[in-house]
């Protein structure tokens, strides 16, 4: 089926997410939409799955005009969508994801999806059990799920948001696979992705959004210098790493178990000197959060010792890890950190150390206005927090921390910020390991743990490599890694 | 004791948890959907004063019925509306709908405290009733009765064997994914929990029209309370919150024998137990130190968690396109 | 099913007389829709409402009786200030004010000392006792996870078991153990009343400075602010550094230090001993005065004088016009249900509006 967008427009109150986009996609092609974060892809995706409306714009057909008022129209009329997290049932089975949504009959007609569940798994040699529940799959194997649902309800336009985020290796060779079998078939594929690597390996055609613009269109071949310049206007270099003086062991974990009520990841040893950046790396959920929430005193461990600076931590609370200079920043900004309906100056207030019993609001209010030229927060004293930006959030997170942190644990730290956020936030983080701090982070983006690690730790299927030095490592060794080889 | 007083004493529970019943899979197909109604207590009230008057004035319990339904869904359909629609707390309107139907109940019920009025005829299923200690428990009672045993099934088949019951489960687990799949998350939702209140007024009914006859001044005694914490201890499955909810009969039995032996103990005394068995029974679903005991091992965590249930990931939430 | 939205009732932005308008709305359509039900049931509207208000205002004895009321709505709706700030549910409120009322009488009965001192020790009684219930309810909810409106629920009717075993039990009256209450406090144990009245200066006085106090304390104090954070997210609160439990059970201590407050004023001052039915309702009734406030402390005067008065003047109906005195709380909770819909419906107009 071939597919036309043209001239889309798309508001979100003052951003112009889609700004007169055009897209042609012939079907048995691979096309690549790449982007950062906020480029607009997923908001052009959307529209043309159905979940959001267009302001302005024509989607072709075969040439013929459509309008979705919701995705189950999209699916009927054969375009259907990807999620990044795939948009399934995790209590639910196998099987009961794959029947739910399918229209025949009043019974669930549990023999034919059974049947017809086999027959594509056979077809693309997904091997998955329809009695297990989703929630014990991997997100690949959902993605897999999802594929064989789409395709058995007809669809022809199979789009993939970011679908090489969280899986490992091997799955994304399978993945790869099976969306060239699929063009193969004559389906029409859309990939959308912020990874050069991945649109250089899987499309032919690439449309490049920035800021809501299409900045440009490149067939096959192309190199990824062009792809970059598209995306980001400039081509990017990496700076050279400012060198620290190492310090005293600050983090020392030894024999760490940690566990939660699906995955265990025994055996954890590191040592973190004072200056030093450790990366996290691996596929989401491997036991990375429940490694950062150990050390910042939020869980317990199961097993082994934390020592903090010199002292053992073991069940101690969290307060004393704060006492003792730890600080961590989670990944749910609004959910696990800031609080909505609160305004900066009360935040500041409730983050600061004395403990005054009667507030000053007019000396709050003050500092809270310094605070917020200090960090660049785009925002005033008495905006809520709900009401900033992704960006401006991480930014007023850090604004938080106090002056003099000895451990600061990240957990993606730069995940959905522009580029100029990003930058802003890892330059906020390298002053303080000038000043004396260890960082340990987490992140999903393996670049940001190549340019700013100095030690990589690799997590995969509940286990945890020995720490790697980041400049003998290569991307290739720490692919095979994350996918579970050679650990 | 005799078994013919131990067949009685089960074919009591059967008929006397009947109310609790319809209560309890009301408010699961309700909750099941996303929706809370808090209100159960209220609403319970208010449905038995009214099954009671409607039936006392016209004595048809059809009727009667038909109207506790009506006055079930009513409130629901409040619930509803401010939850899904207006998007304000369903505590806040919940409890608030608690007292204001309490209150409706005693202001309208007024005429009708203490008067005799009709009750559900006895009506012994012919054959059956004669089978050996099933017929006396399980046919030899009367219609509402048989309707709540059936009514439980019904719902475990709706929810688990039918397409539309899986629509159910997935609006209440994840109503985006739902969407996606082309359910109308928000109408389906409203559905349900006026279905959900009509099947908890019938219960209000079945209290004032069978197992305690007439109408008195906070006739259902907080039994909505129960109902609601039912839910919970039954992992919003159908059977399992029966299940609860005729152990909790049992229970209740076992406690009027209590009394009997006790007799210096004063039995408003006694018809606090409930209550104090309620806070037990949900310390236990939720208790921490036996999640962590049972989380040994993978076989005996299999089994708690399917003893337990776990809420609908969307409880209480709401769903918004984007 | 535990966020609390806590929508200021009157915004800055829009204006007094749309405020106004909102606020009046509900009540207006609140009375119309009474009305209808005393149509319904052949009473005659205007002379139910003249019997309401006589029975409110009409004698000075009547108008202390409002005020009466008034002390331990206050009490509590102050304590239920605090919890709601945290988020909580305090429907183990009733509970409290039981568990109060027989703290009180425990000193009350126990200790036989001059007025001034045996009061004093009775409202310190009072405190704890609703204190110690409270945390009860906290401890179920922090330590147990069973959420505050069933323990609290719970609570309640095992305070009501509690009290009426004590009636009937162990305090019963000489002779003959009757469900009417325990045998009269000696008078050292009565609170001054003034002459003819229910309702003396000691609990008003208490009533006003315990507001003033809970409101300050919640827009001045560290402690208040970090309430609100726990109330609105548990984890980020926690997060910042704020000791959650810790906190939320205070919050429970706080609500139920009020609350006994209340109970021990009910004893001493209206009834002089310990009877069943000794929360009056109150409880309940201080939920629905706090959420018509908008979560404000300065209204709950206010409303709580309005929920007073209906309370009291609607027990007159039944004698005169032979309508169940239920009429007040029918009253009552359609105006606060339409109140809490009103705020829905204004929030979802106005975001129409700007769309």
């Amino acid at each position: 089926m071939r597919l036309e967008l043209k001239h889309i427009h798309k508001h979100f109150g003052a951003v112009h997410a889609n700004d007169d986009i055009s897209i042609a996609v012939e079907s048995g092609t691979i096309h690549g939409l790449l982007g950062e974060n906020g480029a607009g892809k997923s908001t052009l995706m959307k529209i043309l799955s159905g979940f959001i409306h267009r302001d302005a714009g024509e989607i072709l057909l075969d040439g013929r005009a459509v309008a979705f008022k919701n995705p189950a129209e999209a699916i009927r009329a054969g375009v259907g969508m990807l999620h990044q997290d795939p948009l399934d049932f995790p209590p639910l089975t196998v099987l009961d994801n794959f029947l739910f949504g399918r229209e025949d009959g009043f019974m669930q007609n549990r023999a034919g999806a059974l049947a017809d569940l086999q027959r594509f798994s056979r077809q693309f040699g997904f091997d998955l059990d329809p009695d297990a529940l989703v929630s014990s799959l991997t997100v690949g194997e959902r993605q897999q799920l999802e594929i064989m649902r789409l395709l058995s309800l007809g669809a022809k336009i199979l789009i993939f948001d970011e679908p090489t985020t969280g899986i490992s290796l091997p799955q994304k060779i399978k993945l790869f696979e099976t969306l060239r079998l699929l063009a193969k078939q004559g389906m029409t594929i859309i990939f959308v992705t912020h990874k050069l690597q991945d649109a250089e390996d899987l499309c032919g055609k690439v449309t490049v959004l920035r800021l809501g613009k299409m900045t440009g269109q490149v067939t096959h071949p192309f190199t990824a210098d062009q792809l970059v310049r598209l995306m980001f206007g400039q081509s990017l270099e990496t700076r050279a790493r400012a060198s620290v003086a190492l310090g005293e062991p600050i983090l020392e974990l030894r024999d760490i178990c940690v566990a939660d009520y699906r995955l265990r990841v025994p055996e954890i040893n590191l040592q973190v000197r004072a200056g030093q950046v450790i990366g996290l790396a691996g596929i989401e959920g491997s036991g990375q959060r429940l490694l950062l929430r150990a050390c910042a005193g939020l869980d317990q461990p199961v097993a082994g010792d934390i020592w903090i600076s010199g002292a053992r931590m073991n069940r101690q609370p969290y307060r004393d890890f704060l006492e003792r200079g730890v600080a961590y920043l989670p990944a749910g900004r609004l959910e696990e950190g800031l609080v909505p309906g609160l305004n900066l100056t009360e935040h500041f207030i409730l983050a600061r150390r004395s403990r005054e019993f009667f507030i000053d609001w007019r000396a709050a209010q003050d500092a809270a206005q310094s605070r917020i030229g200090e960090y660049s927060i785009r925002g005033v004293p008495a905006s809520r927090v709900e009401a900033l930006s992704g960006g401006n959030q991480q930014r007023a997170l850090l604004a938080l921390l106090q002056p003099n942190l000895n451990l600061i644990l990240l957990e993606h730290p730069t995940r959905g910020l522009d580029i100029e956020s990003t930058m802003w936030v890892w330059s906020q983080l390298l002053a303080r390991r000038q000043r004396g701090a260890a960082i340990v982070f987490a992140s999903a983006d393996l670049d940001e743990i190549f340019e700013y690690s100095d030690r990589i730790l690799v997590f995969s299927g509940g286990r945890v490599a020995r720490a790697l030095n980041a400049q003998e490592t290569s991307v290739q060794q720490l692919g095979e890694l994350i996918g579970g080889k050679g650990l | 004791m005799d078994t013919n007083f131990v067949i009685l004493t089960f074919a009591s529970i059967l008929a006397e948890s009947a109310p609790l019943v319809f209560a309890v899979i009301g408010e699961t197909l309700g909750e099941k959907s996303g929706v809370t109604n808090l209100s159960l207590d209220g609403t319970i009230l208010l449905s038995a004063m009214i099954g009671f008057a409607v039936a006392f004035t016209t004595n048809n319990l059809y009727l009667a019925f038909l109207a506790a339904m009506l006055v079930g869904a009513l409130v629901a359909s409040i619930v509803a509306f401010s939850s899904i629609v207006l998007k304000l707390d369903q505590i806040a309107v919940g409890f608030v709908l608690t007292l204001l139907c309490g209150d409706l109940s005693t202001f309208f019920g007024n005429p009708f405290v203490r008067k005799p009025g009709p009750a559900v005829p006895h009506f012994a299923i012919p054959g059956l009733a004669e089978i050996p200690v099933v017929g006396k428990i399980f046919f030899d009672q009367n219609i509402v009765v048989y309707l709540s045993v059936l009514l439980i099934f019904a719902a475990w088949w709706w929810i688990y064997k039918t397409r539309p019951g899986l629509k159910l489960q997935g609006i209440g687990e994840r109503p985006a994914a739902a969407f996606a799949r082309g359910v109308n998350v928000n109408a389906q939702r409203f559905i349900y929990t006026l279905i959900g209140g009509a099947l908890v007024g019938f219960g209000g009914a079945t209290y004032s029209l069978f197992v305690k006859l007439g109408w008195s001044y906070h006739h259902t005694y907080g039994i909505g309370w129960i109902a609601l914490a039912i839910v919970i201890f039954g992992g919003w499955h159908p059977i399992r919150g029966a299940l609860g909810a005729y152990i909790f009969g049992g229970l209740q039995s076992v406690s009027s024998f209590a009394q009997s032996a006790f007799t210096d103990v004063p039995t408003q005394v006694f018809q606090t137990a409930p209550f104090a068995l309620m806070i037990i029974a949900l310390l236990f679903v939720s208790n921490e130190a036996l999640d962590r005991f049972f989380s040994g091992s993978p076989v005996s965590r299999k089994i708690w968690n399917s003893l337990r249930g776990t809420p609908p990931g969307a409880l209480s939430t709401v769903f918004e396109q984007e | 099913m535990s966020e609390i939205t806590q929508k200021p009732v009157f915004s800055k932005k829009t204006g007094f007389s749309a405020d106004l308008l909102w606020t009046m709305g509900p009540i207006i359509l609140a009375l119309l829709l009474t009305t209808l039900a005393l149509v319904a049931i052949g009473a005659d509207p205007l002379k139910a409402y003249t019997t309401l208000w006589n029975g409110a205002f009409g004698s000075p004895e009547k108008l202390g009786s409002v005020i009466d009321a008034w002390v331990p709505l206050v009490f509590c709706s102050v304590g239920l200030l605090v919890t709601f700030t945290a988020g909580l549910w305090n429907i183990g409120i009733e509970g409290q004010i039981v568990m109060g009322a027989i703290g009180a009488a425990w000193v009350a009965r126990t200790f036989d000392l001059p007025a001034e001192i045996l009061i004093a020790l009775m409202f310190i009684g009072g405190a704890l006792g609703g204190a110690a219930w409270a945390l009860l309810a906290g401890a179920l909810k922090v330590y147990g996870r069973v959420h505050e409106i069933f323990g609290g629920l719970g609570l309640n009717f095992v305070a009501m078991g509690v009290t009426l075993y004590l009636i009937i039990g162990p305090w019963k009256r000489a002779g003959i153990a009757s469900t009417s209450g325990t045998e009269p406090f000696r008078p050292a144990a009565w609170l001054l009343n003034f002459p003819g009245l229910t309702v003396g200066p000691v609990e008003i006085i208490l009533a006003i400075i315990s507001l003033a106090l809970i409101y300050f304390a919640l827009r001045g104090t560290l402690w208040g602010l970090q309430l609100k954070a726990i109330g609105k997210n548990a984890r980020s609160a926690f997060w910042l550094g704020i000791p959650t439990s810790r906190h939320m059970l205070g919050a429970f201590a706080v609500c139920g230090v009020f609350a006994g407050l209340a109970g021990a004023e009910q004893a001493s001052g209206v009834w002089a001993r310990l009877i069943p039915a000794i929360s009056g309702g109150y409880g309940y009734l201080a939920i629905l005065v706090v959420l018509l406030s908008g979560f404000r402390a300065p209204l709950v005067p206010f409303v709580a004088f309005f929920f007073a008065a209906v309370s009291k003047g609607s027990i007159s109906l039944p004698l005169d016009l032979q309508v169940d005195s239920a009429l007040g709380g029918v009253l009552q909770g359609v105006v606060v249900l339409l109140f809490v819909l009103s705020q829905g419906v204004r929030a979802k107009w106005t975001q129409t509006l700007s769309s």
